[in-house]
């Protein structure tokens, strides 16, 4: 089973939690008018085979949105980090 | 050669049990460049080889399968066939597919095992009904089959349901498709892979693509594991590895890879005679001709290529089970396994050139790709053998996406994985 540790609350079994997809995609910047620029940030998906940074939100616990870092060959999660601070950090999840 | 079977050839290998079976397929090894090498030897990449072939008169084609024929999803779904479809191109694909299921144990001279059993979609409100009336009526004027049941008519076909006041979700009624309902799955693996072979196409397991080989921005052929393998055109045909093998030719694609689980209980008497899904949630079932129940659910809800299925969705695919059919609450749960899917943002597949010249796609297939596998073999030999779009795969582009060309027959994709 897959456990993720949420940074407030502590290790808790993954259904707990909503995924919310890739986050090492950055948004494009608002008011850009390139449309292929939206439709691969929305559309396109590396899909690796192997280590993958991803949001996820705990709703069922303290509802916060985290990066979680796993590997999804094998599925073992790596560090969450409270996806509010990765974003400050520049660009999202990052 | 392979012999053709018949009523006969059975008789004989009855009586004569030393006479052993031949291999259904050669096992040659692969040359050093085809005309066309098909990366995958899943129902679609088999299908596709067979119909470049019979149809198309392209005979020097490889397929490529890093394991076994029937290794993959092929050989791991609930192979429901239906063409209960409603929008767009969907509707017309699906009914072409399952009118080659109806004919492929003759054309292949293989035995499908196709059962038209009917599947019954259910509603549990009068909303529900209304949409399921919307459906009939769009499948019947595209002149294929649907009838709308009431309760009376689904309680007289479908006994064991929960009608009790104490059922979380009533049942108003359903839809019934009676053309639709399942096959025998490695049938339809080893009989395109059978029936290719006899046409001259080399069928090569045990050995992985690991690369394309590209010269000017072209592919011209692909690295394996049994060494370099020249090729005129590549087609991918890889089920759940689709962005993976793609990257490998800088690729990147409207695609996540994610789990479904399948369920089988443990063998009961006949007790379900139809293909049923649980209008509530994402729920189906039927039974198997060895009498386990086969049923399955949602994806597991991460992008994932463990093959392994979590047991939170064991769970709540059983609580549906229950709340539809309170009987199986007695049954034990026999086995149950996991299958690697493209889930694409609209739920709809790729059958379609790329940007990189030579290099074709078949993937995207989300729940709906064992149905599909006759006419995604026939639309993408079409695609391949001409480079363009047969009428019916038109839609199935990688480029929908730019175009406002969704086909997002749910009205919600499967976004709802993120919902
Ligand atoms: C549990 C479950 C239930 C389902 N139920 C249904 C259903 O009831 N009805 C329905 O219509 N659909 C259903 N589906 C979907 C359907 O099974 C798939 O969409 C479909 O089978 C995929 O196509 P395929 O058969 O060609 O895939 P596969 O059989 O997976 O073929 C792809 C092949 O490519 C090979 N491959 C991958 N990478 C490489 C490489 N690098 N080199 C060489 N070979 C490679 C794999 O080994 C594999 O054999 C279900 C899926 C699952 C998992
Ligand atoms: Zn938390």
């Amino acid at each position: 089973m897959l456990r993720i540790t949420c940074p407030w609350c502590g290790e808790r079994d993954y259904s707990e939690f909503r995924y919310g997809s890739d986050a090492s995609k950055a948004r494009p910047a608002h008011g850009t008018g390139d449309l292929k620029a939206w439709h691969d940030h929305v559309f396109l998906f590396d899909n690796p085979k192997g280590p993958h940074r991803e949001y996820w939100q705990h709703v069922l616990g303290c509802r916060q949105w985290l990066v979680l870092e796993r590997d999804t060959a094998t599925n073992t999660p790596g560090a969450a980090r409270s996806a509010r601070e990765a974003a400050a950090k520049g660009g999202a999840g990052r | 050669m392979a012999k053709r079977y018949s009523a006969l050839s059975l008789l004989r290998h009855a009586l004569l049990p030393s006479s052993p079976w031949p291999r259904a397929w050669r096992s040659p090894a692969p040359k050093s460049s085809y005309d066309v090498v098909i990366i995958g030897g899943g129902g679609h990449g088999l299908a596709t080889a067979y119909y470049l072939a019979a149809n198309h008169g392209i005979k020097n084609v490889a397929v490529i399968e890093r394991g076994y024929i029937g290794s993959g999803n092929v050989g791991r779904n609930t192979t429901i066939v239906r063409s209960n479809y409603m929008i767009g191109g969907n509707t017309k694909f699906f009914e072409f597919s399952l009118q080659l299921w109806e004919g492929l144990s003759h054309t292949l001279n293989f035995n499908v095992m196709l059962s038209q059993r009917g599947q019954i979609g259910l509603a549990h409100n009068p909303s529900q009904m209304d949409v399921l009336a919307r459906k009939g009526n769009i499948m019947r004027l595209h002149g294929i089959d649907a009838e709308l049941l009431d309760r009376g008519q689904v309680m007289k076909l479908l006994p064991y349901l929960d009608y009790s006041d104490a059922a979380r979700f009533p049942v108003v009624g359903g839809i019934i498709q009676q053309r639709a309902g399942t096959v025998r799955h490695d049938a339809v693996a080893w009989g395109y892979a059978r029936a290719a072979s006899d046409l001259g196409v080399d069928i090569i397991e045990n050995c992985e693509m690991t690369g394309f080989t590209m010269e000017q921005g072209k592919v011209t052929g692909i690295e394996t594991t049994k060494g370099p393998i020249r090729a005129g055109k590549t087609a991918i045909a890889v089920a759940g590895h689709s962005s993976h093998v793609a990257a490998k030719a800088g690729l990147r694609l409207p695609v996540e890879s994610h789990l479904l689980q399948a369920f089988v209980s443990e063998p009961i008497k006949p007790l379900i005679h139809h293909v049923v899904s649980f209008g509530a949630e994402l729920f189906y079932i039927s039974q198997s001709d060895k009498g386990g129940l086969v049923f399955g659910g949602h994806i597991d809800g991460f992008n994932n290529y463990t093959q392994r299925g979590q047991l939170p969705k064991i769970q709540t695919v059983a609580e549906c089970a229950v709340s539809l059919i309170p009987a199986v609450s007695r049954l034990r749960l026999l086995r149950h396994w996991a299958g690697i899917m493209d889930m694409t943002p609209d739920g709809a597949p790729f059958i379609c050139g790329t940007p990189i010249p030579n290099l074709y796609l078949d993937g995207g297939w989300c729940y709906q790709g064992f149905k599909a596998i006759p006419a995604s073999g026939w639309t993408f030999a079409h695609t391949v053998a001409k480079g363009e779009a047969h009428e019916l795969n038109r839609c199935f582009s990688l480029d929908r996406f730019e175009k406002g060309g969704e086909l997002d027959d749910h009205g919600a994709g499967n976004w709802n994985y993120k919902q």
